[in-house]
């Protein structure tokens, strides 16, 4: 039983190219974490509610906990990682959590981000109701939210600017 | 909470679909978004033995409007629908439903399909097709055969499917001239199962008359409920705050056995059921008489 | 001093790890060749074990162990009390605590029986489903209230009841008092709390070293040196060769104290003996039942008053539910019996309570750790005391506020760190007055809530009051220094979980040291770079390890001048710290950097002068004589849909003292983070429980955590009444934010409801409940 047929699985992730073989059933979560070794990506509750897994799929949030790994096949992934690799600096969307303290344990947080990514591309001027709804399918146990909701209005405020720079 | 040992098939037509169904009948499982069985097969409360992922077949995604039904693809996420156009002009009910529907991390994966197959009572897709009157194409190797919302959720978690049959797509009637719809639920949080759901979808004619009402009802029941007796209280009737609270009473008293649990007991289930179908039918009235417009 | 550094709202250091992803949480770390483990736990609340097939299981492919309490031999060994009773005079405890693995009984859902370790945790997961528990069930003790009576079955066979302990404090006379008082409330009131549910779940990683003799072990604690100590003991070895390292931790809230749990215990044990590193990870599942919960108490309370509202006394007997084991102690039990006397001058108070076993999990400690319970008891009391008076439910509140004069106060009742309670600071009056003023609640009463109630919205509005209890001892300890680099670096044994130590302890030090904060590199929760310490709880960390950080970097400075004046020939007057250097006022070509200055004071020639230390180094401890007292007013307007019973918190304002504050912006963090905790408690979280003690509400599906639409914006204000029982004035502000929203979600609700008759005395308050209440208490009257 325990020696299932192993898959192959090729794709990218932060732009880079991965290939592997893998049991059907590995979460893609734990192929992230543990097939890949990024390790930003956090694993919460493994029953799709807290968020904390949430990555891009082809550049649409996903709970990485709820996808087999063998899915991710041919696919584009993105997680927290990706944003600001190395030592370049803070994506504008990470400076904002820092600024903001949008952030306590931290654990959540690269769920958060991954979630607002598209959120904020696809509405970059939300309103505080439209944040906070945004925000419902995360779920932070130390912040109480303000502080995030602040963080993402700045966020958006500052890659509203870097998009009239960029057009000048 | 590591989900167990399955066969994975990842086929890429349908009818590899078909035949892989037919032969391992109960044993497997199609798996489509996957946002409600993966979390089950984690607490390993659901082990199927083979799996057979759908995500790779072409030509189950397609919105598309075909006479006057609009046709959305089994495998079509529920993002691709909150997000059509087309969805919104033609089924503005749908439209509506769906930002109630978890949050969009998941509508990002989850599928049409997949949500009116694995009948939640819970779910609101399926209360909407019945408030609508949605046809379902079911398709084996034996053929095709087409069943009718009333027809097609049979229980908890059950449809009128056999082992060996995969939804195809969806037949969603186009919004009719006089045809109003609106959709609320109550819900514990923003994105939770409800406590209770409405679905309304109503005809009014020149005269203001009702003639037709169906009214699809979430949490109350092993499935999704058609509140009849409520819709018979309406039909023919020029709507009142008198009408609407009568069959209010008749939803939530006679139209309906609901469970209790941890978040609403029986009574109070009942009690939100009235006053969900009150509210909701106001509300589809007060658009009735705005000529239709939210 | 230059630059300021304590006070400012700096940017938090260790953020970018954190957001970068990189920061090192338990499941990040794995040794090459680590193991995987899985729990058989018990799916009875409460039954006897009658044997435990795991033959397939052992032959399952992947499978290197499986073991039952049968297999630890005399590893096998109940746990450690934790916390021992208080000295209560006639207080009675009877301890029992949790075992590795159950051997004869189950008492509780999630006790684990068996364990696999595997290749993976996917191979022990198909394994543990392999395994057979053959458990006889037995009755259960589902039901605090009949637990204790004679025919209840019993959780622990060889007491003669289900009592766990059995405590009564008294202060004044308070029979007398209601003699003499005009009005008497008295009523029976429910509170139940919840799970920490921190993000994180718990995990240890153990990996002994065979060659070096050395166990490494990485754990969720928030108390590494206690658990580094009695791990050492257990297994036989010297507190020097074992290495306990908290890393980044995902939210700790209580339950990740140093509980022993039997993972804890575990996982060490089976590195030794596999000889490889073995890992085992908390899942979700798991969580709601192997990890220790806060739950209910039932009270039965009374207040004495006079016809002005003057509070003459306050009685109060409750059962408190321990779970299954009791190895915190009475913790929180007796935080619950000296947190209800809040802010107010009560001159005579009798409680009493019993702690009871039950089969559900074990209770201790999560934020508020029953102070919650006890300012839901008074606030609850006030409220009614007020309505009975016709008395506006702010100025029964104001008439027995303690005053500025009446510190420090003694209320002459054992706390939870064994000393007497008493309050060393506090501005009561005015907390409270700018509450009301900040919440508008003047106009509120006779303009807006009229004017609303006209339109048939229900909008109603409360405040409440609550005094904390934060910053015990015994001590903590830090160690400073001056690195050759330039760098100070600073240990310290408490553990963090998010609460931002590693920036205000840099803030601490930086202040005094007079470098940047960011060039000081804080070490946490690493028993290899502190020996000695106690943990991070009570809201304690700012106020004890805080301080021993103050007076290490004072140390520190003190060094520096002293081997300064001597190098510049300058007088120490006139020396200054200053961008990490140190020279005479004035004359900046003189500085010398501090990194130079820490080569000079360990020297590789010449001789270190008799009686001082070689390096720019101190290792010092703190110790308060007793915990320092936070207090504040919460306020909050609420809308309720009358016809659903749909809750909407349309405002929260926060009032809060915790002294002198480190980092403002941070400590808005921790209260609001608190208030949305408080808010989960009230109306959104709920451990139900059926009447086999099975939970019913064991996933994030059903146990209901606040999300961003549930938590309203939170208003925060803040005075500082500095603390005169530490240096740097500081008092805990961990918890506060949790504290009162039970009584004030209670009081708002029936304020926007406005039916008198109606009495709100139990939390939580879901909607179903409200339309249960609402329906029935025309039938029993208040319950």
């Amino acid at each position: 039983m325990a020696n299932q047929a192993r898959f192959p699985v090729r794709g990218t992730i932060n732009g880079e190219e991965f290939e592997r073989e893998v049991e059907p059933r590995l979460l893609l979560s734990d192929f992230i974490r543990h097939e890949l070794g990024l390790t930003g990506t956090h694993v919460g509750c493994e029953h799709g509610v807290c968020g904390a897994c949430t990555v891009l799929l082809d550049g649409e949030s996903v709970r990485s906990c709820l996808l087999f790994a063998v899915q991710a096949n041919g696919r584009k992934l993105e997680t927290v990682e990706g944003l600001s690799q190395g030592d370049a600096p803070l994506h504008p969307l990470q400076e904002a959590f820092r600024e903001e303290h949008g952030l306590q344990c931290g654990f959540c947080t690269p769920g958060f981000l991954m979630s607002l990514l598209p959120f904020l591309e696809e509405n970059p001027s939300p309103t505080d109701q439209e944040i906070r709804e945004a925000l419902s399918g995360n779920l932070c146990r130390c912040t109480g939210y303000d502080h995030i909701v602040n963080a993402v209005r700045t966020a958006a405020s500052s890659l509203r600017d870097a998009e009239t720079a960029g057009a000048e | 909470m590591k989900p167990p040992v399955f066969e994975y098939h990842a086929p890429t037509h349908i009818d590899e679909v078909l035949e892989l169904v037919a032969q391992h009948g109960d044993e497997a499982k199609p798996l489509a978004g996957g946002q409600s069985l993966v979390p089950a097969m984690n607490f390993r409360l659901a082990r199927p033995s083979v799996l057979i992922d759908l995500n790779g077949i072409d030509g189950l995604g397609a919105i598309a409007l075909e006479g006057d039904e609009l046709r959305i693809g089994a495998m079509t996420r529920q993002r691709a629908v909150e997000r059509s156009d087309l969805v919104g002009e033609v089924t503005p009910l749908l439209s509506e439903t769906l930002p109630f529907v978890a949050h969009p991390q998941i509508r990002n994966r989850g599928t049409v399909g997949g949500s009116l197959a694995h009948a939640d009572p819970a779910a609101e897709l399926p209360a909407v097709a019945l408030a609508l009157g949605a046809r379902f194409f079911v398709r084996s190797q034996r053929g095709t055969r087409v069943v009718e919302a009333d027809a097609f959720f049979d229980g908890l978690f059950s449809t009128a499917m056999e082992d060996d049959e995969l939804l195809e797509n969806v037949a969603f009637p186009v919004l009719a001239d006089g045809q109003v719809t609106a959709f609320s639920e109550i819900s514990r949080r923003h994105g939770d199962y409800a406590l209770v759901g409405v679905a309304v979808s109503l005809s009014v004619d020149s005269s203001g008359c009702c003639e037709r009402a169906r009214i699809g009802l979430l949490s109350v029941g092993d499935g999704p409920v058609l509140a009849v007796r409520a819709a018979e209280v309406l039909a023919g009737e020029v709507p009142s705050d008198e009408l609407i609270r009568s069959a209010a009473a008749r939803a939530g008293h006679d139209d309906i056995d609901p469970p209790g649990d941890i978040h609403a007991s029986v009574d109070y289930r009942r009690h939100l059921t009235e006053v969900l179908v009150r509210r909701t039918l106001a509300a589809a009235f007060a658009r009735a008489s705005n000529g239709g417009s939210a | 001093m230059s630059t300021r550094q304590f006070g400012r709202p700096l940017r938090r250091l260790e953020d970018e790890k954190l957001l970068k992803g990189k920061a090192a949480f338990i499941d990040d770390i794995e040794p090459a060749g680590t193991l995987h483990v899985a729990f058989v736990r018990s799916s009875f609340a409460h039954g006897r074990i009658n044997a435990i097939d795991v033959a397939e299981a052992r032959e399952y492919p992947g499978v290197k162990m499986v073991l039952t309490a049968a297999d630890l031999g005399d590893y096998w060994q109940p746990g450690p009390v934790l916390v021992p009773p208080p000295p209560v005079e006639g207080a009675v405890f009877h301890a029992r605590t949790q075992v590795p693995l159950a051997r004869d009984k189950v008492r509780h859902v999630g006790e684990p029986v068996a364990l696999v370790v595997a290749e993976s945790r996917y191979v022990a997961e198909d394994a543990r489903d392999e395994i057979f528990a053959d458990i006889e069930p037995l009755d259960p003790v589902a039901d605090l209230g009949r637990a204790l009576d004679p025919e209840a079955p019993l959780v622990h066979d060889d007491l003669e009841s289900n009592l766990a302990a059995h405590v009564r404090q008294t202060k004044g006379d308070y029979s007398a008092a209601r003699a003499e008082a005009d009005v008497v409330i008295a009523r029976n009131m429910r509170y139940d709390h919840g799970i920490a549910a921190s993000m994180e779940n718990r995990g240890v990683l153990a990996d002994w070293d065979a060659q070096g003799e050395k166990l490494t072990i990485w754990d969720t604690t928030q108390a590494p040196i206690p658990i580094r100590n009695g791990l050492a003991g257990m297994l036989g070895l010297s507190e020097s060769q074992v290495r306990v390292i908290a890393p980044f931790i995902g939210g700790g809230f209580g339950p990740k104290i140093m509980m022993f749990y039997p993972e804890e215990v575990l996982i060490p044990w089976l590195s030794m003996r596999l000889g490889r590193p073995v890992k085992w990870i908390e899942d979700r599942a798991e969580n709601f039942f192997a990890t220790t919960h806060e739950r209910e108490q039932l009270h039965e309370a009374e207040i004495a008053v006079t016809r002005d509202g003057k509070i003459l006394g306050v009685k109060d007997t409750f059962f408190h539910d321990t779970g299954a084991y009791d190895p915190y102690g009475l913790t929180v039990p007796i935080n619950s019996q000296c947190t209800l006397l809040g802010c107010y001058d009560v001159p005579s108070y009798d409680s009493e309570f019993r702690a009871v076993f039950t089969n559900k999990p074990i209770v201790t400690p999560y934020r508020g750790a029953g102070r919650q319970h006890g300012v839901f008891v008074m606030e609850r009391l006030l409220d009614l005391a007020a309505r009975e008076l016709g008395m506006d439910p702010v100025e029964i509140r104001r008439r027995n506020l303690l005053q500025p004069a009446d510190f420090p106060h003694n209320h002459g009742l054992i706390y939870q760190d064994f000393t007497e309670l008493t309050y060393d600071s506090g501005n009561y009056p005015e907390v409270l007055e700018r509450t009301v003023e900040a919440i508008g609640y003047r106009q509120f009463r006779e303009v807006e809530q009229p004017r609303l109630r006209a339109e048939g919205r229900h909008v109603g509005m409360a405040i409440v009051t609550y005094v904390e209890g934060t910053g015990i001892g015994p001590y903590e300890g830090a160690r400073v220094t001056v690195e050759a680099s330039g760098q100070v670096s600073v240990a310290t044994g408490v553990g963090t979980q998010g609460q931002g130590h590693f920036t205000s302890f840099a803030q601490v030090v930086a202040e005094q040291v007079g470098v940047e904060p960011d060039q000081v590199r804080v070490s946490t929760g690493d028993t290899a770079e502190m020996h000695w310490g106690t943990g991070t709880f009570a809201s304690r960390g700012a106020v004890v390890a805080g301080n021993a950080i103050h007076a290490a970097a004072l140390e520190v400075r003190r060094k520096i001048l002293d081997l300064a004046a001597e190098e510049l020939e300058a007088d120490r007057d006139d020396l200054e710290l200053q961008g990490g250097m140190v020279g005479v006022k004035g004359a900046p070509d003189s500085a010398i950097p501090l990194g130079d200055l820490a080569v000079r004071a360990n020297p590789l020639r010449g001789a270190v002068a008799p009686g001082t230390e070689p390096g720019l180094e101190s290792t010092t401890y703190f110790g308060p004589p007793g915990g320092t007292t936070a207090n504040g007013a919460h306020a909050m307007v609420v809308e309720v849909d009358p016809e659903t019973y749909a809750v909407e918190i349309k405002r929260y304002l926060v009032v809060h003292d915790c002294g002198t504050v480190i980092n403002p912006l941070i400590l808005q963090g921790q209260i609001q983070g608190g208030v949305a905790q408080g808010i989960g408690n009230c109306f959104f979280e709920e451990l139900v429980f059926d009447d086999q003690a099975q939970l019913l509400s064991a996933s994030f599906m059903d146990y209901l955590l606040p999300t961003a639409t549930d938590v309203p914006p939170i208003e925060c204000d803040h005075i500082e009444t500095p603390s005169p029982l530490n240096p740097l004035g500081v008092k805990g502000a961990g918890e506060a934010g949790a504290i009162p929203s039970g009584p004030l979600f209670a009081a708002a609700v029936e304020d926007a409801l406005g039916d008198p008759s109606l009495e709100l005395l139990e939390i939580p308050l879901s909607p179903n409940r409200l339309f249960e209440v609402s329906r029935t208490r025309d039938d029993g009257g208040g319950a």
